[in-house]
């Protein structure tokens, strides 16, 4: 596979900011604007990571462009600091560690309580700099005589000042920004990042991390914001107290809206417009104060019709017109069938190492792979399980079936610790692992696919597979900020390899949304598979296919099971009895006899169960 | 100066800013309840009421009257909001529905700028209630007093309205479950229309009775707004009884802190929340799950 070029963008963009200085002066554009475009631009690369590709709206960031900005700010003026730009770096380390600190709180919240406490973050960051620190910050003030930086390079000192003359220094620093920032986006933790805005349940089930991550995004928003407050103090000549007003924070928010969430370069192009359309409007309609009304309407209505933005419609458009081969190029199977007919073992699956290292132990644990002592869960009275006792053999491929509501997801969910038992243990390898998060299950090497599909759906199949591997590979949790995606060791082979498995490579790069349900099945089974457990649990594989759907399933479940265990949930009889060893018959919460599928098959209270016998015989 | 009389007044203030944020945070937190959306509009709703007040009351001369004008127009600008665009978002994500209706709030604040420009405009307590009253140790002024009188009549009627009637037993369930209520046959969207008025009623009503006591400014609607996140966070979301608490806790704290350093009342506002959600992150009256 050749590799596609992917830096066009910062390429086109290092165009657009070296001719930005010739071409712009005869559109009349005031330097002073431009400038507070690009410093608005960059402030807004790390929101845009934190909102557009995290899914985390913060009203907050103005709390982290005022301390940085005042900080260095203070540095330069109050404390005699003579080195400028060392100080916008001071500024912007502070504003981290703040960030680092606030994110830690804010985040024990998510959703609309994560957005409340941001606002009320950002309203008292403002007070504490008007009240308490004004001995420090100037107060209403703010702090004068911020000066400009100068380089001593040796050969020659450049002065920058101010207009176009400190464009050159905006300009460098914002293509930093945004290099750093497609960096991050196209690294590991880019990706995972999009997990979690498009499915945080599941991309903490393949095991990741994902609290540690949304602090991650959280710091590097708030150290972009530090460094783009010092630059607006460094621009103005003056930190303006307004810097830490809400004020601040909302016009990020719309300006990233109005530009384009997701796209890094949106928010640039939103700064443009809102300080290109307020000097029009105050000045050519002369609309005075109303400029902010005419604003505030474009904006909901951008909001109404265009989700994505300015620039975010304009690539849609692009795609539509130029691409449209390229939405949906890659053909469906027309045979669909995984190994022709039940050859699977003969079918030739790239050699990989299976088990990555950090699992270590498989290699000294023999004995039950899994066990459950007295495993009860119950909701208030309601008892979903009660008190199970269940052992599987390693490399065993076990069966559970019963009635509906007889509580086998619920037992699912417990041996993935995404319920906790009332009370019980479940040992897993021979670790205790009642009590553990979902995550860390994972991580040791028990994970499940899921009887309603918990996939990434806007994402395409090979961005999906990346995401559950990227798991296994790196660990719950790991900072490769900067690190390319197609550098991660190990990562491609394991990928390709679980493709191949589920019947998808002719499909890698189809966005998920686009899959028939059948696929759509199989990737969840290769969400599961990619992380490369030693227990698999699936919960109903088989639910909703069709009959020639469940016979590849059925094949693809058993050229898996070399090298794992499985445990399978399912309602069809005929192909689940053909798969297992031994089966398990939960009714009521309770198990209600285990055998091999011909002692099942003939149980009378198996029978009973399944038509209603024993409601009766408790009635009678 | 802390001394007996001005703690006892600051005290008193405390308990008037408290019933204030009471009601217009249990306005917030029904419509986030039942809706499932945060109002960021809502401080803009508080400003919006004041204002309409205050028309009503310019070309009235009659306090009560601009009350009932006020709050009728409050309610059906907050049903025709919520059936011009709201409504439309409830199947997009919750950042699109914060996106829209902070959107709605600089809109609704800058249309009040433009006609009554961002100078502030004071407005005089009803006759009855003007001057102060002498309560023993100290003097009160009179309207403060009055005011604490009529939100508890609001809240009163509220609570009638949420556990007393039909509606509000929909609306109650509603918060439990709107789909199950939905199901049940109940015409669930009928309902977020009306509760999105009433809520809006509320944080309008406020806005104006609050004016004689601190007056009315384009901009007074964002601390309110910050004030009734720090309410709703630490009462629980979707509890009433959790937005009175939580309010008169905030009350209390700003008007305690101001009493010994003005600048540090919000500092301890959010010093409170922080507490509260590093020991009972659902809230003091909130349940476990409710987001």
């Amino acid at each position: 596979m050749q590799k596609k070029f992917i830096h066009w963008p910062e390429i086109i963009i290092a165009a657009l900011l070296i001719a930005a200085p010739f071409l712009l002066p005869h559109l009349d554009a005031a330097p002073n604007t431009v400038n507070r475009i690009l410093v608005w631009g960059l402030f807004g690369v790390g929101f845009d990571i934190l909102f557009g590709y995290t899914g985390m709206l913060s009203f907050g960031q103005s709390a982290f462009y005022g301390t940085g900005g005042f900080v260095a700010a203070y540095l330069l003026t109050k404390a005699g600091f003579p080195y400028v730009t060392t100080a916008l770096f001071i500024g912007t380390f502070v504003a981290a560690v703040v960030g680092y600190l606030i994110g830690k709180l804010a985040l024990r919240r998510t959703g609309i309580y994560f957005a409340m406490i941001t606002v009320a973050i950002a309203e008292i960051f403002f007070f504490i700099e008007f009240n308490p620190l004004s001995a420090w910050t100037g107060g209403e003030n703010g702090l004068p005589g911020v000066p400009q930086p100068t380089w001593e390079l040796g050969f020659t000192t450049i002065h920058f000042t101010s207009g176009w003359n400190l464009y050159p220094f905006l300009a460098l620093l914002y293509f930093i920004g945004i290099v750093i920032g497609y960096r991050i986006i196209r690294s590991p933790v880019g990706i995972i990042f999009t997990a979690i805005r498009e499915n945080p349940l599941r991309a903490a089930a393949v095991g990741h991390q994902i609290d540690s991550y949304k602090v991650t995004a959280f710091v590097i928003a708030a150290t972009y914001a530090g460094l783009a407050g010092g630059l607006l103090g460094v621009l103005q000549g003056f930190m303006p107290p307004d810097a830490f007003m809400f004020d601040t924070s909302g016009q990020l928010v719309m300006q990233t809206a109005i530009g384009g969430r997701g796209t890094l370069i949106g928010p640039l192009v939103g700064a443009s417009v809102w300080l290109f359309l307020q000097d029009f409007l105050q000045s050519t309609l002369n609309l005075g104060a109303a400029w902010k009304m005419v604003l505030g309407f474009i904006f909901v209505i951008l909001v109404c019709f265009l989700r994505d933005g300015i620039y975010g419609g304009l690539v849609k458009l692009f795609d539509r017109t130029f691409r449209q081969k390229n939405i949906d190029s890659q053909p469906r199977d027309s045979n669909n069938s995984l190994g022709n007919g039940g050859a699977s073992d003969t079918k030739k699956l790239p050699v990989i190492n299976q088990i990555p290292k950090f699992r270590t132990t498989t290699h000294d644990y023999s004995g039950p792979i899994l066990q459950t002592f007295g495993l009860t869960k119950n909701y208030g009275g309601v008892f979903a399980n009660t008190d199970i006792n269940f052992s599987v053999q390693t490399g065993a491929l076990h069966g559970i079936i019963g009635p509906n509501g007889a509580g086998k997801s619920t037992f699912f969910k417990m041996l993935t610790c995404e319920v906790h038992p009332s009370s019980g243990k479940i040992i897993f390898e021979g670790k205790d692992i009642t009590g553990l998060e979902v995550t860390d299950v994972c991580q040791l090497g028990l994970t499940k696919s899921y009887q309603v599909n918990q996939l990434f759906n806007k994402l395409t199949v090979r961005q999906n597979l990346n995401i559950a591997a990227l798991a296994a590979i790196r660990g719950k949790f790991s900072i490769d900020l900067l690190k390319d995606l197609g550098h991660v060791k190990g990562l491609k082979e394991q990928v390709d390899y679980t493709l191949e498995l589920v019947n998808l490579t002719a499909r890698n790069n189809t966005a998920v949304s686009q899959l028939a349900y059948g696929e759509k099945r199989r990737l969840e089974i290769g969400l599961a598979l990619a992380s490369s457990p030693n227990l698999l649990l699936l919960d109903e594989p088989l639910a909703g296919m069709s009959p020639q759907e469940r016979l590849d399933t059925v094949d693809l479940l058993k050229s898996i099971r070399k090298d794992r265990t499985m445990i399978i949930i399912d309602h069809d009889m005929d192909a689940l009895f053909e798969m297992v060893e031994k089966v398990t018959v939960l009714q009521e919460g309770r198990i209600l006899v285990e055998g091999t599928p011909n002692q099942i098959k003939s149980d009378p209270r198996v029978q009973a169960a399944y038509l209603g016998g024993i409601h009766e015989a408790e009635n009678t | 100066m802390i001394n007996w009389p001005n703690f006892l007044s600051q005290f008193f203030n405390g308990i008037v800013n408290g019933a204030l944020l009471a009601l217009i945070s249990s306005g917030l937190t029904i419509i986030y309840g039942t809706l499932g959306i945060l109002n960021l509009a809502h401080g803009a709703m508080f400003v919006l009421g004041g204002y309409a007040g205050y028309v009503a009351l310019s070309y009235s001369g009659s306090f009560s009257f601009a009350v009932i004008v006020g709050t009728v127009f409050m309610l059906i600008s907050g049903v025709l909001i919520e059936r011009l665009v709201i409504r439309h978002f409830y199947s997009r994500p919750h950042e699109d529905q914060l996106l829209l209706t902070f959107g709605l709030s600089i809109v609704i604040v800058e249309i009040v700028r433009y006609f009554f420009t961002s100078s502030s405009i004071t407005v005089a307590p009803p006759q009855i209630f003007s001057g102060i009253t002498p309560l023993g140790i100290m003097f009160y002024p009179t309207y403060r007093l009055a005011l604490v009188g009529i939100i508890i009549v609001a809240l009163l009627a509220l609570y009638i309205l949420l556990y007393r009637t039909r509606l509000g037993m929909i609306v109650r369930a509603g918060i439990e479950d709107a789909v199950m209520v939905d199901s049940l046959g109940i015409n669930v969207y009928r309902v977020f229309m009306i509760v999105f008025g009433i809520g809006s009623m509320a944080a309008g009503f406020a806005g104006f009775v609050n004016s004689p006591v601190v007056s009315l400014t384009p901009d007074g609607g964002e601390s309110i707004l910050v004030q009734t996140f720090v309410v709703v966070v630490i009462g629980g979301v979707g509890s009433f009884p959790g937005a009175i608490l939580g309010g008169l806790i905030a009350g209390e704290i700003i008007s305690l802190t101001s009493m010994i350093n003005p600048a540090y009342a919000y500092v301890m506002l959010f010093a409170a929340m922080t507490l509260v959600l590093l020991v009972r992150p659902q809230g003091l009256l909130g349940l476990k799950g409710r987001e």
